[in-house]
């Protein structure tokens, strides 16, 4: 579903991480790791399409994908409901019944989000991937300001996500229990060599 | 994209979306130019067309950042640029949203407003008419400043840098057919240039909008 | 061989630090020579008296201030097509040159016009253009200055020249509209090249000449300036990330 290959991200025009390969079939989940700032979000972003990649490419299906980063793209002064609705056109579906359902917001569906804190706030951010009918999810940490139940709620999305077929790729931190269908990737490995002076191809590198 | 429409205007018309800022602004300046040049009716109506249009294009002004930092501070903007919608699309929408908030009802205040300043009767269709043509032209120009500057921290003043010059050629067009009208004259060839404006606005602009926004999410 | 081959920072640096002193060199000639000529050479305007002389800074002003901003469109438009980064920082160098030029045609447009049409300022179409103009050279630059990946402002601020330039062309038929609109006609145009003799067009034609040597001097010299800061800002990242 996702074929990336040798691809190389940067960040402020210098290449932080390179030589990424990943493949992601349908009903696969893939948890990228690796200190803060080597650039998960970054690589997130890139293979969205957001930022241009320094080197190689990322093969996206061709119905695209639901990108869900740090911030959740609320309205303050629409409800959930209305939020909710709103991308789901936007994606050209309808019905957010079961989003509403899955993510534990019904009793909210009337309130506008300004009224939410932080974890049900996310929570709407998440239900917002259910509305989108998109198969590749890419999550940028998704469980932040979750608690215990929550991530467990959100566990279960994704859980059922992948069983009908979908995938997900995505930051985290915590386990969030995906059993077999998860592997890990640790992103150490692919931190980009500094060039020596005058080697790099880079506008910057031209001329020492 | 419809439904891209129907939020901005629904985020425009609820509490603390701005809908009325620009109006009261516009209010405000027409009620300060007579203190300023002297409550003489004369030259009041004189200069009337021009403080109007004048006034439309600062009330106008007012308004701008908001039409994509808003979505750019809450991440909307990241996510509608992965959605299936192609960024022209939602740089024309929110131009689009900008006049029907902004642009239309400075349009429709303007006739009201012009009483204040003696403006001869002959004066009201004209003046009318121009602002209905020539008020797209700047929310399509502004969207345009909107989104080269939606990456900056405080962008307003520099929004209001880059904008202002490019609004000349609407400006003159648009005050020059209300003065027109209001000295009796025909005004046929100012208000076709000032739509081929809107027009050329309207069909480039969002590529170029586009192509910043583009630039300012990576 | 290929023009391109200058768009290479290496190569443009190398080129351009054999090529400054002579261009330098040859716009001082040139300057002096026409400056001098004009001055002090030519005989005075049988109406106009001495002051016709400020021609010779005037003239060439307002042609380097349109000229930079023409150059400064096909800069960024070689940057938006082919990505040359030694191209978008020429833009970026000549941006202020082209300001100070409008600036200085405005201001000798000034003097010269207090004791021929006994006002500094008049909204005469061509007056108007370059107020307008200085407009958008502000603009320009202010950008460069408020963005701060340079990659960004490089891609932003040629969308800006690209977009501004079809404005500016249409503020300035629209001040022609305008003018005529609520004034008389041009009375007090400043289009007289046609009627400028031979022994004042020489020395003008040098000068031209001269501002032209002049201004492709500054912007080697401030390309390398921008050039170098590039690769300050490179090595400096690069300390930064070990």
């Amino acid at each position: 579903m996702l074929k990336v290959r040798d691809l190389g991200v940067s960040r402020g025009g210098i290449t932080i991480l390179e030589g990424i390969n990943l493949t992601l079939a349908s009903g696969a989940a893939l948890v990228l790791t690796g200190p803060n700032g080597i650039g998960k979000t970054t690589l997130l972003r890139t293979i969205a399409g957001l930022q241009l990649a320094a080197s190689g490419t990322a093969l996206l299906p061709p119905e695209g994908l639901a990108y869900a980063g740090h911030a959740d793209g609320l309205k303050a002064t629409l409800t959930v409901a209305e939020n909710l609705t709103f991308w789901a056109r936007v994606f050209g579906q309808d019905g957010i019944g079961a989003a509403l359902t899955a993510m534990d917001l019904d009793a909210l569906a009337d309130r506008p989000a300004q009224n939410l804190s932080a974890g049900q706030k996310r929570r709407l951010g998440l239900a917002r991937l259910l509305v989108t009918g998109r198969r590749l999810w890419l999550l940028d940490e998704p469980t932040v300001s979750l608690d215990a139940a929550s991530v467990r709620l959100f566990a279960e999305a994704v859980r059922s996500h992948l069983a009908a077929g979908g995938a997900a790729l995505m930051a985290s931190h915590i386990d969030l229990g995906l059993g077999g269908a998860a592997t890990t990737l640790d992103l150490a490995p692919y931190r980009s060599r500094l060039p020596e002076p005058g080697q790099g191809g880079g506008f910057d590198e031209a001329f020492a | 994209m419809i439904a891209l429409l129907l939020r901005d205007l629904r985020l425009a018309t609820r509490a603390g979306g701005g809908f009325g800022l620009s109006l009261a602004f516009f209010l405000i300046v027409t009620v300060l130019v007579p203190f300023g040049v002297g409550p003489e009716g004369g030259t009041l109506a004189l200069i009337a067309p021009g403080v109007l249009w004048v006034g439309a294009l600062l009330a106008c002004l007012l308004s701008l950042d908001r039409i994509f930092a808003l979505d750019r501070e809450d991440g909307s903007l990241d996510l509608l640029a992965t959605a299936p919608l192609p960024l022209e699309g939602l740089a024309a929408i929110k131009a689009l949203a900008h006049w029907l908030t902004t642009g239309l009802p400075l349009t429709l205040a303007a006739p009201v407003l012009a009483v204040l300043l003696n403006l001869p009767s002959e004066g009201f269709g004209p003046l009318t008419l121009s602002l209905l043509i020539g008020t797209p032209a700047l929310s399509f120009i502004g969207a345009f400043g909107a989104a080269l500057t939606v990456g900056l921290k405080r962008g307003g003043l520099l929004l209001s840098l880059l904008v202002l010059p490019l609004y000349i050629p609407t400006l003159i067009f648009g005050a020059e057919t209300a003065r027109r009208g209001a000295e009796g004259l025909a005004t046929e060839t100012p208000l076709l240039l000032l739509a081929g404006i809107t027009l050329g606005a309207v069909a480039i602009l969002p590529f170029a909008a586009a192509a910043a926004i583009r630039v300012n999410l990576r | 061989m290929s023009i391109w081959e200058y768009a290479n920072p290496k190569r443009f640096m190398q080129t351009s630090s054999w090529a400054l002193p002579w261009v330098t060199g040859l716009a001082a000639m040139v300057l002096v020579t026409g400056l001098t000529w004009g001055f002090f050479f030519t005989p005075d305007d049988y109406r106009q008296g001495s002051t016709v002389k400020i021609i010779y800074i005037h003239v060439p002003a307002a042609m380097m201030a349109i000229n930079c901003w023409a150059m400064m469109l096909v800069a960024s438009l070689i940057w938006l097509i082919r990505r040359h980064h030694v191209s978008v920082l020429a833009a970026k160098a000549a941006a202020p040159i082209g300001m100070t030029m409008t600036l200085i045609a405005l201001f000798t447009g000034a003097i010269w016009g207090q004791p021929m049409w006994g006002t500094w300022w008049a909204w005469d179409p061509r007056l108007t253009s370059f107020l307008i103009l200085f407009l958008f050279y502000l603009g320009y630059i202010a950008l460069w200055e408020a963005v701060e990946d340079p990659d960004t402002a490089a891609e932003l601020t040629s969308v800006l020249c690209l977009v501004g330039s079809v404005f500016a062309i249409l503020s300035r038929y629209a001040v022609l509209f305008w003018n005529q609109g609520l004034h008389q006609g041009a009375s007090l145009s400043l289009d007289r090249e046609e009627h400028v003799a031979d022994v004042f067009a020489y020395p003008l034609w040098l000068t031209i000449a001269g501002f032209v040597l002049f201004f492709v001097a500054l912007v080697l010299f401030r390309t390398r300036t921008e050039i170098r800061a590039r690769r300050l800002r490179a090595l400096e990242a690069r300390e930064r990330m070990v």
